[in-house]
């Protein structure tokens, strides 16, 4: 059995979205979205937690380099999403509703492919707010 | 929580390769941290008492085998790191087995923590940086 030990690299980003569908009328944005079909945007601080699982190295004792995993979020994520505005900036949410469900996907896509053989993604949680969360496990 | 501090230096390493790999962690005057430490166990909600195990007896085990063991030490100078980097990796794993043991063991058979199994060991290293083990098995969600 693997005995793998899971590492956790908290960020934080601030971002601007609206939640809007163009196959809605007006109405039924204003209805299913509420305060957030506001077509002005609002935004958050957005905390993202991403969590990956290795097993330690004999020699380092490490998963991984936390300074590789900062780089690539760095890269990944706090260029591409912080002090955005989502839906107009992020080629993704020119598509996609930037929902909290659909922004730990994105940030999935983004990251899991980034790191080193040996480690893998095991979970993204995206806090939207301070007691609002999603948690993002990958395709089964 | 215990405060502790470390040094992360692997002697089979030269020294220009263990600056690199560990950078500011490998100041050979140590530096250290706050460890705050999540114990999770489960177990059946006892019909009588309403409790998985009394915490009461969950403590004293933690603070026997863990903070007792690690508070206001140098990990480099214990025994179990002797041959082994002191990364938050290592010492979870190790409080983890340290946990299973104590808890399995016979002394503890007559209390509470008899009925209850470990699951987990979480680490906070810092505020962005935890770690987790829960003994080989996948985390429960």
């Amino acid at each position: 059995m693997r005995k793998y030990v899971y590492l956790t690299r908290k960020i934080e980003f601030a971002a601007s979205h609206v939640y809007h569908n163009p196959a809605f009328s007006a109405d039924e944005n204003r209805r299913v979205f509420g305060k957030c079909n506001n077509p002005n945007g609002h935004g958050h601080n957005y905390t993202l937690e991403v969590t990956v699982k290795g097993e330690v190295d004999g020699q380092t004792g490490f998963v991984l380099d936390l300074k590789d995993l900062k780089e690539i979020l760095n890269r990944e994520v706090m260029d591409v999403f912080d002090h955005r505005h989502l839906n107009k900036e992020v080629p993704e949410f020119a598509t996609e509703i930037p929902t909290t469900e659909n922004i730990a996907i994105s940030i999935w896509n983004r990251v899991a492919p980034k790191l080193n053989d040996g480690t893998h993604m095991h979970r993204v949680r995206v806090y939207e707010t301070p007691d609002l969360f999603v948690d993002y496990y990958g395709e089964p | 929580m215990f405060s502790a501090s470390h040094r992360l230096h692997n002697d089979r390493f030269s020294d220009g390769d263990n600056r690199e790999l560990y950078g500011k962690c490998n100041n050979p005057h140590g530096h250290g941290h706050n460890y705050t430490v999540e114990v999770t166990v489960s177990g059946q909600v006892d019909r009588a008492t309403g409790m998985v195990c009394n915490l009461v007896d969950l403590d004293a085990c933690v603070h026997r085998a863990v903070l007792d063991r690690y508070d206001h030490q140098n990990l480099n100078c214990l025994p179990e790191f002797k041959d082994k980097v002191p990364t938050t990796e290592n010492l979870c794993v190790h409080v983890f087995e340290i946990l299973q043991r104590e808890m399995g063991s016979a002394h503890l058979q007559n209390t509470s923590l008899s009925k209850a199994k470990l699951e987990r060991i979480k680490f906070d290293e810092t505020m962005m940086n935890s770690f987790e083990y829960s003994g080989g098995a996948e985390p429960r969600r």
